[in-house]
């Protein structure tokens, strides 16, 4: 069987929102992303321009998934952190549980200032989506919820 | 794993095309990908080698429409096929909620198709995932080819739980969309039953 969905609620949404957008500002960020280590984009704050979000999280996701892997291979649990420099941006991500929290700045910030509130804003990033976990592992209980409501007309709605 | 956000009223689901190497899991998605309305689909990504080889994954997000009010996005993944690149394919299964394993029809391939399916069910187990539990469909692609496998013997030789079996000539789209259509409709299945 596949894993347990997880479930977002639209309040759980704001307050991720709401620790992004600090830590943008914190941060001195062009952009922070929150992803899931799947490669679902979550939340996001700041300047996207043209960027395709989806791809980049499918990315970042393909990304640490790789380094990870080679981090056991010489003897490493995980690398807790990725840092790509550019010429231009550069992007720092940080694995938080099951999310990457993911930090994308220019020159007007350092990758020391990055890492130092990153590290502060993932205590809250991991508190709401822990409280998230657990509800939606309750919500999946009720039988009453949305999914059970779904009916075979729906679904064969999509493919008509 | 199914990600579903309020917020955004959204349904996000992942699917994986697995497969021995050269058996149409890119072509696939590139017809479904050419065949899409572009307000349906985001980019294509390949992450390929210089000789147009899957390195690491293909993927492409792709929206269906909308379950009660709720958009529903599948994102579509290929594993590389070649046997020495195993453990992309371990990382590309992660949090999958439905598989879809492409056969190459061809008499010499049937070999290839047997051992990557001893794979995929090695690699699900190794993620925690059993092929019997999963949303699983089977592709028996390259049809139009002259040396094909007779389809009773080929769905013998690979069929595991009596999935959904697809005829498809990918490189026209023969069988492309029913396969997709397949896989979804059991991955939002499976999401009602909880």
């Amino acid at each position: 069987m596949a894993d347990t969905p997880f479930i977002l609620q639209e309040h759980q949404f704001q307050k991720l929102k709401t620790v992004l957008a600090r830590l943008c500002v914190e941060c001195a960020a062009r952009v922070v992303f929150l992803i899931d280590r799947d490669g679902q984009p979550i939340a996001f704050h700041g300047e996207i321009g043209g960027m395709d979000t989806t791809s980049f999280a499918s990315l970042a996701a393909g990304n640490v998934a790789a380094t990870s892997s080679m981090a056991k291979l010489i003897g490493e649990d995980t690398f807790p952190s990725v840092f790509h420099e550019g010429e231009n941006e550069s992007i720092f991500i940080s694995i938080i549980g099951r999310s990457l929290l993911v930090v994308v700045f220019d020159q007007r910030s350092t990758l020391s200032l990055v890492k130092i509130r990153s590290k502060r804003g993932s205590f809250d990033v991991a508190a709401i989506l822990e409280e998230a976990t657990v509800d939606s592992a309750n919500y999946r209980l009720n039988q009453n919820s949305f999914f059970a409501e779904i009916t075979d007309e729906d679904i064969d709605s999509l493919f008509s | 794993m199914t990600f579903i956000n309020y917020a955004s009223r959204e349904i996000n689901c992942k699917i994986v095309y697995y497969g021995p190497g050269l058996c149409g899991k890119t072509t696939n998605l590139q017809y479904i990908y050419d065949s899409t309305a572009p307000q349906a689909k985001g980019k294509l990504i390949s992450l390929a080698t210089e000789t147009d080889r899957t390195l690491f994954f293909d993927f492409m997000p792709l929206e269906l429409g909308t379950v009660r009010g709720f958009k529903t996005r599948f994102h579509l993944y290929t594993v590389p096929g070649q046997v020495y690149y195993d453990a992309s394919r371990k990382l590309i299964l992660k949090g999958v909620d439905g598989v879809v394993f492409v056969a190459d029809s061809q008499e010499e391939r049937m070999d290839a198709n047997i051992e990557s399916l001893y794979n995929l069910e090695e690699n699900l187990a190794t993620q925690g995932y059993d092929l019997n539990q999963i949303p699983y469909v089977l592709q028996l692609n390259k049809r139009d080819l002259p040396n094909v496998t007779p389809l009773d013997d080929l769905s013998h030789e690979l069929s595991r739980k009596g999935e959904p079996v697809f005829e498809a000539v990918a490189t026209n789209g023969t069988g492309v969309f029913d396969t997709l259509k397949a896989v979804a409709k059991q991955v939002l299945t499976e999401l009602r039953k909880g």
